[in-house]
């Protein structure tokens, strides 16, 4: 095999801040072979950036050897920097600038020569579909084209390893298909090195090799196919007549053998503790038609297995048995109609219409810019609508009375609790902002630190709460008033896949107790554990329906099993090819 | 399994559609631990006041002491050393350099060495004992013409005590006119007597605003504000709660800078101290109504820093702070109507140095409750309409 072109040998790496450290790294040790694309896999907070920002020389690491290109990076920092090319997580194009003039600038700061420039500036326009966009300002592009415009930049010298910090964050589908197509010809033409970065794991199957971190720790490294292979045979698509699906999967999650069970679409999928056949008979007594079906492990499949080991503790549903009165299920919760807002000129949601009913669990998708916030932010009333209607349990947030707002409960994108306050401090602040006083509030609080396994950080300060657990606080915060309508916005970003599994266990519980949920999200995945959806691009409707019915519709000859994200991108190569900017309804 | 009834404790909390006392509470107690429990703003609202009262107290001051003085003289009679002797018996003059030449002048001046220098002519003692008018020259450095000014007034008492003491010895007549001078109120006319109380005004200015300034922006920088404005609280309950921290803080730091005048640079307290606190009180809720009404303009804490430093420097400059209003043109004039400070400042020096009473101070504390008012209105509704 040939040299490495990067290398790490025990490798540690702390940060401290006052009297907190963080263990960034610990221990790290792995080689990766040339001319191919790795990925760096891991939640938020794995660690990622550290081994970035690392391997290019920009920190200095507390013990251990780093070499890159068979150069000591410790030793000659500004050697690797002038081999390697390096797209920060936020590349640092110049906003006021055109796509040009930010080219020309890289280009003299990495010192390419004059007479190489125009060749490869078409080139690599060509390639990222920028060539009709050079005199654009780089402010106005989208998110996507921005990430196109920083992986040219960083490509300008063809270096012989890239590294990529989360190129694909925030990208639509398409633009992240486009990115990685250029990523591979750069591999292939050119034989250069990748080292890619990202936190979502249905990337991590693209990858030639994957090396997986999780909290500062390597907990794997090989290809794809071989982490999905330590799970064959014990993965199982689970449906029932006669019972819920949301029910089904809080029953199957109790069963002793089942390692993991998450709602998709109407059914469940099984992660079981052994391969085999699992018998059905003992799970569910009184139903007789309950269809097992075996089906392909998915990489999360496999990083599910492989943490979820350690984390046997994870019993989400204990203590969130909910009942409600009887409801009924036809009931329109919230409802809008030719929702409109413009931000001046610029029409960020444009005419978006959909019903949501009461103990359904409705997502907001699209990419960012998408105008799933704004609506969002309309229906909770923290933001006023141009035109059209919208009620939310029969009201207007924005004009209705305060007590209105009791209905309802809100989580945001990021962590928004006071940082400086405890966690027994927010909680009871919060239930007092909901008027909850005396014995209620502090049941309701004792509640909240019981049923999110809280009680050990009763004193801690939020900000200092490991992301899992800040997650969890701000759910908390969001339901201890228990609200018949449930906001969330973006939920899940940046959270590891298991504390993910949690959260969504928690919300079915509340769905099926009949509290109506509103969520955005712009990992397409996560929209299997939707009841209906609403895709939206440009301000725009794309297409609403149940994941089925848009997976089913992105069915072809060739791709029997379409993702969800396969349907987002035949919706928008749909949409683009019909010309119509009005949508198309489902 | 137990299953949980949801929804019971939303039911049993609606209350009456009213403004909530125990809201505006839990929401002054958020505030109060929030600003508390972090380590840096607990040291932010006590160190730098006090450090800046002490700093600018001690130095802001518009009496000039010891000027350094070179003399020129020529004249050997005994006239000259008297005069002399009380220049340099003055606390705000003393004498450095006895030059014999006129070459040595000029450096002196240009390098700043001495700001005056005193020239008793040859011709000075034989002058006065012939009851003759003898001139005195005397060569000052006015490139700041105000410590300029001052100086001069000085040596022109000494000199003015000298002349009427030499008259009455050699058995002259002076002058018609004496003036026989009772300065009120600061009877030695010290002017940190003027300064310090002005001080208590403008610091309390910059605690406050920064405080209330920050508050709700820093909740829009770090999102907790959305989160604020979808639970049941109202705006104006809000608005209270925010303005409750402001307005408490400013009252103790005000009461801890009014010991340390009194105790630290014996400024006299001779009026109504309830008359004091209200005026207190008013202007804290006028400065809390500017700051949270740039607050709630403002979007990052940046910005709001920088809007309470756009407020704070005119209305220090336009208060009579430094300079006196009456000397602004008239449209400036109008304009420090506009400004709580002006009022403010009248109040405590009128308290400190005239002992005024409530009556008399009437017309300083209506317009600082009305700019309060108007503010808070404009704070409230931007809370809920400057959203994006």
């Amino acid at each position: 095999m040939d040299n490495p072109v990067l290398s790490f040998r025990n490798v540690r790496q702390v940060f401290s801040q006052g009297e907190r450290t963080l263990c960034a790294l610990d221990n790290l040790n792995f080689n990766i072979a040339p001319g191919q694309v790795t990925g760096l896999i891991g939640p938020d907070g794995a660690g990622k950036t550290t081994l970035m920002r690392l391997a290019c020389g920009l920190l200095r690491p507390e013990s251990g050897e780093i070499r890159v290109l068979d150069l000591d990076v410790i030793a000659e920092p500004q050697a690797v920097q002038s081999a390697v090319g390096y797209m920060p997580q936020r590349f640092g194009l110049y906003e006021d600038l055109s796509v040009q003039e930010n080219l020309d600038l890289y280009a003299e700061l990495q010192g390419l020569p004059q007479e190489k420039r125009s060749t490869r500036y078409s080139e690599l326009m060509h390639m990222t579909g920028l060539a009709a966009f050079t005199t654009r300002l780089a402010g106005q592009l989208s998110g996507g084209m921005k990430q196109k415009l920083g992986l040219a930049c960083a490509l300008l010298r063809a270096p012989r390893l890239l590294l990529l910090d989360e190129p694909t964050v925030g990208v639509d589908p398409v633009s992240r298909r486009e990115l990685w197509a250029i990523v591979y010809r750069q591999v292939q033409e050119q034989g250069m090195s990748v080292l890619l970065s990202t936190a979502y794991l249905d990337e991590a199957e693209r990858c030639n090799e994957v090396l997986l971190l999780h909290q500062g720790r390597l907990s794997g490294q090989g290809p794809p196919s071989e982490f999905s292979a330590s799970v064959q045979g014990r993965i199982f698509q689970v449906s029932a007549a006669g019972i819920s699906h949301r029910r089904l999967q809080a029953r199957l999650s109790q069963v002793s053998n089942v390692l993991d069970a998450m709602v998709e679409g109407k059914t469940v999928r099984l992660i079981m503790k052994q391969a085999g056949q699992p018998t059905v008979k003992e799970w569910l007594p009184g139903f007789d038609d309950v269809r097992i079906k075996p089906v392909a492990p998915r990489f999360e499949d496999a990083f599910v297995a492989r943490l979820k080991n350690r984390h046997d503790s994870v019993t989400a549903m204990d203590g969130l048995n909910l009942r409600m009165d009887s409801h009924d299920e036809k009931e329109v919760v919230i409802r809008v109609h030719k929702l409109v807002r413009r931000f001046g000129e610029f029409i960020a949601v444009n005419n978006v219409s959909f019903d949501v009913r009461r103990g359904e669990i409705f997502g907001l998708l699209g990419a960012n810019g998408a105008g799933k916030t704004t609506t969002f932010r309309m229906l909770c009333g923290l933001l006023p609508a141009s035109a059209g209607e919208l009620s939310v349990a029969g009201l207007d947030l924005h004009v209705a009375r305060a007590e209105a707002r009791r209905h309802i409960g809100y989580m945001a994108q990021k962590f928004s609790l006071y940082g400086d306050l405890s966690v027994m401090q927010n909680l009871h602040f919060f239930a007092s902002a909901y008027g909850l006083r005396h014995r209620h509030r502090d049941e309701q609080v004792k509640w909240a630190i019981d049923t999110f396994d809280l009680a050990d950080y009763r004193e801690a300060n939020a900000r200092d709460l490991p992301s899992g657990f800040k997650q969890r606080l701000s759910f908390a915060a969001a339901l201890m008033h228990e609200p018949e309508i449930l906001f969330l916005d973006e939920p899940t970003s940046g959270v590891d896949p298991l504390a993910r599994r949690e959260f969504w266990a928690r919300t079915n519980a509340l769905a099926e107790a009949g509290v109506t949920v509103l969520v955005t999200t712009h990992f397409m995945e996560e929209a299997n554990y939707c009841d209906r959806l609403l895709i939206m691009a440009e301000g725009a409707v794309l297409a609403e329906g149940t994941p089925d019915e848009m997976k089913m519709r992105a069915r072809t000859a060739d791709n029997a099993d379409p993702t969800m994200e396969d349907a987002f991108i035949q919706l928008i190569e749909q949409c683009e090819q019909s010309g119509e900017d009005k949508g198309i309804k489902a | 399994m137990f299953l949980r009834q949801w929804g019971t404790h939303r039911k049993k909390s609606f209350g009456k559609n009213s403004m909530k006392f125990f809201h505006i509470l839990s929401l002054a107690r958020k505030e109060f631990l929030a600003l508390m429990r972090d380590k840096r703003s607990r040291i932010i609202i006590i160190v730098p006041p006090i450090l800046q009262l002490f700093i600018f107290g001690f130095a802001a001051t518009y009496d000039l002491n010891d000027v350094p003085v070179a003399i020129f003289n020529e004249d050997n009679g005994g006239a000259s050393r008297e005069l002399l002797a009380r220049i340099d018996g003055s606390p705000h003059f003393s004498i450095l350099y006895q030059i014999n030449s006129d070459d040595e002048v000029a450096p002196l001046i240009d390098e700043r060495k001495v700001l005056l220098v005193i020239r008793p002519g040859q011709r000075f003692s034989a002058d006065l004992q012939r009851g003759d008018p003898a001139p005195l020259q005397l060569i000052i450095d006015g490139r700041n013409s105000n410590t300029a000014m001052i100086a001069l007034n000085y040596l022109r008492s000494v000199v003015l005590d000298f002349n009427r003491e030499w008259q009455y010895e050699h058995g002259q007549t002076g002058p018609p006119v004496k003036l026989e001078i009772r300065t009120w109120y600061n009877k030695n006319l010290q002017s940190q007597w003027f300064i310090v109380p002005g001080i208590v005004g403008s610091l309390m200015l910059v605690v406050t605003l920064l405080v209330t300034a920050l508050s709700v922006a820093r909740e829009r920088e770090q999102g907790t504000f959305d989160q604020l404005l979808v639970t049941p609280l109202r705006p104006v309950e809000i608005l209270i709660g925010k303005a409750i921290p402001g307005i408490v803080i400013g009252l103790l730091e005000a009461t801890l800078i009014i010991v340390l005048m009194v105790w630290f640079f014996d400024i006299p307290l001779r009026g109504s101290i309830p008359a004091l606190y209200l005026g207190i009180l008013l202007f804290l809720i006028a400065t809390v109504g500017v700051g949270l009404m740039i607050s709630s303009i403002c979007v990052t804490q940046q910005q709001a820093i920088l809007g309470a430093f756009l407020f704070i420097v005119p209305a220090v400059i336009l208060s009579g702070f430094t300079t006196p209003i009456a000397n602004m043109p008239e449209m400036v004039q109008w304009l420090t109507y506009l400004d709580p400070l002006r009022y403010f400042l009248v109040i405590v020096r009128g308290v400190t140095l005239e002992g005024d009473g409530f009556v008399l101070l009437f017309h300083q504390f209506w317009p600082m409750a009305l700019i309060g008012v108007v503010t808070l209105i404009l704070a409230g509704w931007l809370f809920r309409h400057r959203m994006y």
